[in-house]
């Protein structure tokens, strides 16, 4: 029986909202002449006093509720969740960023936290200064920094730029560099931010080993979280399932990259309206996403190149207010890589809105060359440069097969997801 | 936040909600002290890197001021300067402000500047405040041999200049200010991180403190109706001690250096009080 090395307990986080924005003493005033008087407050934020969005308890609301479980050495424990869900807020808890509100976390050993690459990294100063400054801010001493530079700067591979100010450094060598020096930490608790989605291909891969090695030769403890749950279920035995703020589920991480992507397949099926984590200020509510055909007709799924469109239902809380509405759709792939997005602006320039409720209309007129499969879409609306409604995977688009090249054949998906005719011609 | 050893020793780290308000935590900030010398280092050479004069600044500053100040104060508006040379009199006087105007300014940054490097690692965040009083002590150190060439100049010169035992009190008053600065500036980053107003009101705000304080006149001019501002102001003791242990002139008493460590003492304390609730969860704030 390993032994346990954090123990997490009941830990919850409240966030205020609405309050935290003033910054003027003046607003603070305000709200509270409103309190008195038992108007509605001001200063908060339009939107947050929606009953759609999450758990809001007046104008706190909490990130993290109730949670607990524990950590034994050597786990690689897998977070994952979707945005919103309290990842970020555990980690900062864990890293010591910011204190809990109830709860507490009890833990054997140093802890190092990557929530950044390079953080405190001075732009005039040297890689070498900067490796010290870094490796002290998180905690090195300077022996240990000094007997782990060369490993850090080969690691790194900025060998002939040592004694050059960072502010010259590219970015993947600013990010590699920063890496480097955290995994040189030899921390008995490592925890790892999606830090890895920076940086080329190369350099992840690196990475991910060396957060292999530091688990598995060096039998530290690993927490990570990410999106990539390819990267979670190579790297992780353990995962834990975050959503709302509380624990779904606890147990072997590809369990809990099943019960994840399972979560999000049966929230692609509830209708917009009914998801609670949208994001925006709330100047402007999607209320329906629908995949049409070009004469109104809803429809499941669009054979492959067929003209379709996509209808948003907005509902803006003052029309007369929104000078500029833009409206963006993201179209990505079962894994959440990114494809294509529509953008209204790039096409019709800022949009003013005609009702208080209106459907907007995306039309594709020459469909999608896309290979068949399922596809995720997502929206933003932005009034007035400031976001107002965004969700991430709102809803399913099945592209079925169809007749595209010469031949009635389609190339296999992971060949790439996306289609075109070519000409050949021998010369 | 709390680190403290579990009483059986098996927890290296609790993270609870709160902590102790008096809870220094002074054995971590040792522990950091690699990092605050670093953090000194950063600040002087980043500040004069890509600067043709470099370190030079440091003294062309104070000097600046006084040229001006003799121009204006001395010549122009003929304030007294308690019989002493002009030079002498507004350089010490600057250079005394200057230590403590940046010890103030600089740690009432600490949060919003640091909030980048705050949100992401945990480290004891004293050691911000810390290092700017470190800093500013080296530049003082610099200014201060200018100040003892000057002093040297013109005892040879045959001015009436005496420096007495109140010399040894210099350790003292530089520490007093420190205390002084980090104290009301820790104040102030506290409150800052919430209400942003402050931070304009603090640049003048510092100014208008200058000129309620001996540093361009000397107390003796203060018709005596007026002294009791000077008593609550803890600079001004300061200060007039400073001129009186390396001149010779200048008003001291006992009952206002004790008002003064008085009052320094609750600036620094309710500082630390506040950095303190501050630091758990101003991230949360900014």
């Amino acid at each position: 029986m390993r032994e346990i090395v954090i123990s997490v307990e009941r830990l919850s986080k409240q966030y205020r909202l609405g309050v935290i924005n003033h910054g003027r003493l003046t607003k603070d005033l305000q709200s509270w002449w409103a309190r008195i008087r038992s108007k509605p407050d001001p200063n908060i934020p339009l939107g947050m006093a929606d009953a759609r969005r999450r758990t809001i308890e007046g104008d706190r609301f909490w990130a993290l509720q109730d949670v607990s479980f524990d950590v034994k050495h050597g786990d690689r424990l897998g977070i994952i969740g979707r945005n919103g869900a309290g990842k970020s807020t555990l980690l900062k808890i864990l890293s010591r960023v910011t204190a809990p509100t109830k709860g507490q976390i009890k833990v054997k050993g140093r802890v190092a936290s990557l929530l950044e690459v390079g953080t405190g990294f001075h732009p005039e100063l040297t890689g070498r200064e900067n490796i010290f400054l870094n490796g002290a801010i998180m905690g090195m001493k300077r022996e240990e920094i000094r007997k782990k530079l060369d490993e850090i700067v080969a690691f790194a591979e900025v060998e002939s730029f040592i004694d050059t100010p960072v502010k010259r450094y590219s970015s993947g060598m600013y990010v590699r560099l920063g890496f480097a020096v955290a995994a040189h930490l030899e921390p008995d608790i490592l925890v790892v931010d999606e830090v890895l989605a920076v940086g080329d291909v190369g350099f992840q891969k690196k990475c991910l080993g060396k957060m292999q090695d530091v688990s598995r030769n060096e039998g530290r403890t690993v927490l990570f979280v990410s999106h990539n749950m390819t990267a979670i279920e190579n790297l992780c035995e353990v995962g834990i399932f975050l959503n709302d703020g509380s624990v779904d589920f606890i147990g072997g991480a590809s369990d809990a990259v099943e019960r994840y992507i399972s979560s999000i397949r049966s929230e692609m099926s509830k209708s917009v309206s009914e998801r609670k984590d949208s994001k925006g200020d709330g100047a402007a509510m999607v209320s329906g996403l629908r995949i049409e055909s070009i004469d109104g007709r809803q429809l499941q799924s669009v054979p492959l190149q067929a003209p379709f469109a996509l209808a948003l239902d907005v509902l803006y809380k003052s029309p007369q207010d929104c000078s500029k509405v833009e409206f963006t759709i993201l179209l990505s792939d079962e894994n959440d890589v990114r494809i294509m997005s529509f953008q209204s602006r790039l096409e019709n320039g800022a949009l003013r809105p005609r009702k208080s409720m209106e459907t907007v209309r995306c039309i594709l007129a020459e469909g999608l060359p896309l290979s068949p499969g399922e596809y995720r879409l997502g929206y933003s609306v932005v009034v007035n440069g400031l976001l107002a409604d965004k969700l991430l995977n709102a809803k399913v688009l099945r592209v079925q097969p169809a007749r595209f090249f010469e031949s009635d054949e389609l190339p296999p998906s992971f060949l790439g997801r996306v289609l075109w005719r070519t000409r050949w011609d021998q010369v | 936040m709390s680190a403290k050893k579990n009483v059986d020793g098996e927890w290296t780290t609790v993270i609870k909600p709160k902590a102790n308000l008096l809870n220094f935590n002074i054995a971590e900030v040792w522990r950091y002290r690699y990092l605050i010398q670093l953090f000194v280092r950063r600040d002087f050479v980043a500040v004069y890197k890509q600067t043709i004069l470099g370190p030079a600044w440091f003294l062309i500053q104070p000097i600046m001021y006084t040229v001006v100040y003799t121009m204006v104060f001395g010549n122009l508006a003929n304030l007294s300067s308690d019989g002493l040379p002009r030079i002498l009199f507004y350089y010490s006087g600057i250079m005394l402000w200057q230590y403590f105007a940046q010890c103030l300014t600089k740690t009432s940054d600490t949060f919003v500047a640091n909030a980048s490097i705050f949100g992401k690692v945990y480290f004891p965040r004293l050691t911000v405040p810390i290092s700017v009083v470190i800093t500013s002590l080296i530049t003082f150190a610099i200014q201060f041999a200018l100040f003892a060439g000057f002093l040297i100049y013109f005892m040879v010169r045959g001015f009436s200049v005496n420096p007495n035992l109140w010399i040894l009190s210099l350790p003292l008053l530089l520490i007093a200010m420190a205390a002084l600065g980090l104290g009301s500036g820790i104040i102030i980053s506290s409150v800052t991180t919430k209400y942003q107003d402050l931070r304009h009101l603090l640049s003048f705000g510092v100014n208008l403190w200058m000129y309620a304080t001996p540093v361009v006149y000397p107390l003796s001019q203060v018709p005596t109706q007026w002294r009791w501002v000077f008593v609550l102001n803890p600079m001004s003791a300061i200060i007039e001690s400073f001129r009186y242990a390396f001149t010779g002139v200048g008003t001291v008493s006992t009952h206002h250096l004790a008002a003064t460590a008085g009052m320094i003492v609750v600036v620094l304390l309710l500082g630390v009080v506040l950095f303190n609730r501050v630091e758990r969860t101003f991230m949360d704030v900014v």
